[in-house]
Formats: C-alpha cells, sequence, structure tokens
C-alpha cells in the first residue's frame, strides 16, 4: 500500500500555489522543515517569514499581512497552533474574518514519542468553537493537496489539520475535494462509521472485517468538521439508522459532539464514539499508541457491532 | 529574508488632506477630549483615562501627520494607525468622526445596542478602524504584519501603532518587537501612551517596565522619549521617525492618564469608570 505524509504534499503543493499566486505569502514558527514549509521558503524567499518561537505573533502578523491583501498561509504543529495562541486566533482571525489559513501538522497522537505536550488532540475542538473558521481534517496526502489548493481560493480564516506519519492512501490522483461535501468512501446499510483524518483508512479496514462477519458498514469521510454536512448526516441516520464516529481527538467538542448534536436534532439513531475519550496520551510509537488508545480498525468493528445490536 | 528587498520610497501620490498647524491641533485635541467626555458619560461605561492621554498623539497623527483620506477609507497607500490599547476606543472613534469616516453625531451611539461603535474597536464594523483589539498585546504584532505587507508591495505607507505602558506586560508585544526588529521594519513606528496607570493603580507598583525606552531599544529598536501632550514634541517625534532606516521606532509619550480635566488627571477612578452627569459638565466646562 502506499503511504504518503499529509505535511508532505501540503508543502509541495504550496510551491505550487505560490507560482500561481503572488499574493500568497507564508509563515512558520520555526518548523518549517518539519511543516513542510521549508519548500516555499526556498522557492520564494522574499514572501516566506520565520516568525521564530512566536505563535501568537505570527497569529497577528498573519492578520495584518492578510488585511493588507495578502493570502496567508501559517504553520506550525497542531499543539501549538491551537492552545498556544487561542485568543489571537480569536480577536485576529475568527472576529476578523481574515484571510489567513492555518495549518497544522503533527497533530493527534499520532506525532508519537514526543509525548502529551506535542500531542494535540483538542484542537478541533478549539477551532469548532471559532465562529467563521472552516476546519478541515483531511483523510490522506491526496486529499490535504486538495483542501489546502481549495482553501487558497477561499477567502476567509481555515483550519487544516495534518498528520506527522506517512499514512495509507484513501483516495487516487483524481479525487476532488468539495468543501464541506461529506464523502462517501464505501457504500454499506447497516450502519455507518463516521470518520476524520487516519480514521478513514481505519473505518476502511473496519468494514472489511466487518463484512466478512455479515455486517455491511458504510464509511463516510467527514473531511470538513465545519461547516459541517448536516444534510449526510441526517441522511446516513436515516438510511442505516446506527451511527460510530471515530477521530482522532479528545471525546469532548470535536467531530462525536457535532456529528451527534445533529443526528439528535434531525433522526436519533444508536450512536457510538471511537475517540481518545477525556484524557491525554503518551510516549509510544504511533501505531502502539493508536492500540493503546483504542484507536484501531478492530476497536472501530467492534463498535458498529454493538450499534447495530441497538437498532 | 525579507530585508533583501529593495524599497521604494514613493513620492506621495496626493497631498495630505489634514494638516492643520499646531494652534488648531491644540484646539481639535480638544474637542476631541470633549467627544470622549461626552461619548462615555452617555455610554455609562468605557475608559475616559486612557483616552484622554492619548488624545494628543492622535490629533497628531490625524490632523498634521497621517497620509489619509475619509473619501477613500482603503486607499492602499494610506497611513495606518493601529490602536492597539483597545480600550480607548473613544479617541480613535472621535478623531475618525471628526475627520468624516462617519458622522460626528454618531459618535454618542458608543458601546449601544446595534451601533458600530463598540466598546472596543472593530476593524468590520467601523469606517477607519484597521483592526478590531481589546483584548491587550496584539495590536503591534498585526501591524508588524502590515509593515511587512507595504514592504513586499513597495508602498511607501507609514503603520503607527499605539500602545499603552500597561499593555507592554503582555509577552506577546515583545514577541511583536524582536520581530519587527529581526525584519527590519522602519516603516513601522509604536507610540506608547505611557501614562504610568492601569486599571487597579500605578503601573511602577503593580508591574514595573521601566526603563521602558531601554527596553525597546535593547530589543533593536530607536527610542525617542518625549512629552506626549507637547504638540512640538509629538511631531518632531514622529518626524525624525521617519528618517530612521533599517529599524523600527518606538516614541514613549510621557502622558498623564485623564489629561485635561483636573479631577480626572492621574485618578486611577477613571480608567475604567466614565463620569457622573454632574462630573461630565464640569470636566466639558475646563474643556472649553
Amino acid at each position: 500500500m502506499v503511504e504518503i505524509s499529509t505535511r508532505e504534499t501540503y508543502g509541495k503543493i504550496l510551491v505550487e500555489l505560490g507560482k500561481e499566486n503572488k499574493d500568497i505569502v507564508v509563515l512558520d514558527a520555526d518548523l518549517s522543515p518539519s511543516t513542510m514549509t521549508h519548500f516555499f521558503g526556498q522557492e520564494f524567499p522574499h514572501r516566506f517569514f520565520n516568525c521564530g518561537l512566536e505563535e501568537q505573533n505570527m497569529i497577528g502578523v498573519a492578520a495584518g499581512l492578510a488585511a493588507s491583501g495578502k493570502t496567508v498561509f501559517a504553520s506550525t504543529f497542531a499543539v501549538f497552533a491551537s492552545c498556544r495562541c487561542f485568543d489571537q486566533l480569536r480577536v485576529c482571525l475568527s472576529q476578523t474574518g481574515l484571510n489567513v489559513k492555518i495549518v497544522a501538522t503533527h497533530a493527534g497522537i499520532t506525532v508519537g514519542e514526543d509525548g502529551i505536550s506535542h500531542q494535540a488532540i483538542e484542537d478541533l475542538a478549539l477551532y469548532c468553537s471559532l465562529p467563521g473558521f472552516t476546519v478541515i481534517v483531511p483523510a490522506d496526502a491526496i486529499e490535504a493537496a486538495e483542501a489546502v489548493k481549495v482553501a487558497a481560493n477561499t477567502y476567509g480564516p481555515f483550519y487544516i489539520r495534518l498528520s506527522r506519519p506517512k499514512t495509507p492512501l484513501v483516495y487516487s490522483e483524481d479525487y476532488r475535494f468539495t468543501l464541506g461535501k461529506a464523502v462517501t468512501v464505501r457504500q454499506g446499510g447497516d450502519a455507518a462509521v463516521i470518520a476524520v483524518g487516519i480514521m478513514v483508512a481505519k473505518a476502511l479496514e473496519a468494514a472489511d472485517v466487518l463484512a466478512k462477519q455479515g455486517i455491511d458498514c458504510r464509511v463516510i469521510n467527514m473531511h470538513t468538521l465545519k461547516p459541517l454536512d448536516e444534510e449526510a448526516i441526517g441522511r446516513v441516520a436515516s438510511e442505516v439508522g446506527a451511527i460510530v464516529v471515530a477521530e482522532e481527538h479528545l471525546a469532548h467538542g470535536g467531530l462525536g459532539s457535532r456529528v451527534a448534536q445533529v443526528v439528535t436534532r434531525m433522526k436519533p439513531v444508536p450512536m457510538s464514539f471511537i475517540n481518545l475519550k477525556d484524557r491525554y496520551a503518551l510516549s509510544g510509537k504511533a501505531e502502539e499508541l493508536l492500540q493503546r488508545c483504542g484507536l484501531t480498525a478492530k476497536d472501530i468493528a467492534e463498535a458498529v457491532k454493538s450499534v447495530v445490536g441497538k437498532k | 529574508m525579507s530585508n533583501q528587498i529593495k524599497v521604494f520610497r514613493q513620492a506621495s501620490p496626493q497631498a495630505n488632506i489634514f494638516n492643520l498647524p499646531v494652534t488648531e491641533l491644540r484646539e481639535m485635541a480638544k474637542k476631541l477630549r470633549r467627544h470622549i467626555i461626552t461619548m462615555t458619560a452617555t455610554a455609562g461605561s468605557g475608559h475616559p483615562g486612557g483616552s484622554l492621554s492619548a488624545a494628543d498623539i492622535v490629533t497628531a497623527l490625524y490632523f498634521k501627520i497621517m497620509r489619509h483620506n475619509p473619501q477613500n477609507e482603503q486607499w492602499a497607500n494610506r497611513d495606518r494607525f493601529i490602536l492597539s490599547k483597545g480600550h480607548a476606543a473613544p479617541i480613535l472613534y472621535a478623531a475618525l468622526a471628526e475627520s468624516g469616516y462617519f458622522p460626528v453625531e454618531e459618535l454618542t451611539t458608543l458601546r449601544k445596542l446595534d451601533s458600530r461603535l463598540q466598546g472596543h474597536t472593530d476593524r468590520n464594523l467601523t469606517p477607519g478602524v484597521e483592526m478590531s483589539t481589546g483584548s491587550l498585546g496584539m495590536g503591534l504584532s498585526f501591524g508588524v504584519g502590515v509593515a511587512l505587507a507595504g514592504r513586499l508591495d513597495h508602498r511607501d505607507y507609514c503603520t503607527y501603532v499605539l500602545l499603552s505602558d500597561g499593555e507592554c506586560e503582555e509577552g506577546q508585544i515583545w514577541e511583536a518587537a524582536l520581530s519587527a526588529a529581526q525584519f527590519k521594519l522602519d516603516n513601522l513606528v509604536v507610540i506608547v501612551d505611557c501614562n504610568k496607570m492601569q486599571l487597579s493603580g500605578w503601573t511602577q507598583d503593580i508591574m514595573n517596565l521601566e526603563p521602558l525606552g531601554q527596553k525597546w531599544q535593547a530589543f533593536g529598536w530607536y527610542d525617542i522619549d518625549i512629552d506626549g501632550h507637547d504638540f512640538s514634541q509629538i511631531l518632531a517625534a514622529l518626524q525624525e521617525a521617519r528618517k530612521i532606516r533599517a529599524k523600527p521606532i518606538v516614541i514613549i509619550a510621557r502622558t498623564i492618564k485623564g489629561k485635561g480635566v483636573s479631577f480626572m488627571e492621574n485618578n486611577v477612578k477613571f480608567h475604567g469608570k466614565t463620569p457622573t452627569t454632574e462630573e461630565a459638565k464640569r470636566a466639558l466646562r475646563e474643556l472649553e
């Protein structure tokens, strides 16, 4: 299976976008070799600003550039892009609606060995709480590049969450991303898994296992958490009658909370949630951590069986 | 790096439409102070003390120094003014109204439901307001971005950021100060309205900032220390600031909180409390 990291295609597409649009500028908080914005920095040194270890300042600088007509990409690790500068995101970007794209890498527990301080697992809750922000979690490297292209051409503040490790491709090269439109990546009528990011591939794996056990499981990639494709959620609830939400994030405030609000309002059905619950993880290899924290295909399959049993 | 870009200093494409002589600046500052009293007394909440202390600086900028045009609010070459100490919104609103960005009559809608004049500045609502502020410490970072954009686009506008001294307690100010020096932003001028007081008392008793000029200097800035109520000093400093190259400029303006109204001067009560109807009458008499 082909594996490639979402941050890698981000770094490369940014250079392509920079060639087309001279108003694109890129900021980074001294992590550009890791966030992959260094490709842009090498190609367009005049339009690249290393803001040093100043995440709060970086958000304000981004806002100032955006208010002066620039399309600004600002990158750092997801944990710093969310928790470290939340008030700046709120006042400078959410309140103003300025054209800044926060593309954060190394999100979730799959950052691995660096441990709790570096594992952004509350970022989706924080960003989704900000009025006016568009929040995207690509499922693979192809979708990441597509989402970044769309963000570059759509006015307003965006948060795009990327991962550190190489992850399996869910899509083929001809995939085209539509903002705010959920993608059914596998059909199925007995239950549905609504997933984001690395959990989409895990959900597909789970669906394969379930198929052998006679359960026909649909898989939805809810790449855009905000604005949420409520219509798709209502349709899924009506059609399959049992939903599991899977995300590499804490239990509260992420995709699970958001989908549950819609299901409750539109079509209540049995639900289950695969997430990091209400606790931090620990150091370890990405796959070890996913196993320890209950974020494997097996965990998803078990959850699907439990909701199917409640139908 | 950004400093490799050649900066083209263009001749001003349009004469400054506000160029009052000093005697008229003094009258204008008084007028703006009267607006501050009326606005905050009418609103019943707000921050008159730090608005009054900044009145002379803001007057000098809007009615003498800055290149701006209320008829062409988004003019790409306009000088930018960013009120980082967003609680002093009344002085900015007064200056904008007197410049012609919106009717002077609108000033008394300050802080009222559906008013364009929010308690703290909002760039999406008020004509002429460059940035939404209110959470202290953020305006300078925004100014760094605006100044960088000016250089990228080869525009010769200047970005002015007004801070309060208490605001310099925010760590982000020093992040921004480092970056402005790193990027050699000589098109960025900070004025610190150093009124020596903050919400609960004297700044030196709460979190001492002195020697403030030396701190900025150590961060790579060109610093100028002035009496922030003396127009000759304010104008000289702002003119000197535009001649400095390869460094950002900070003007430490020594001011008096509540300046212009005897019973409000150096009175911490008026940081975040407005004059009563009776007090407002007395204040307006003093400002005639």
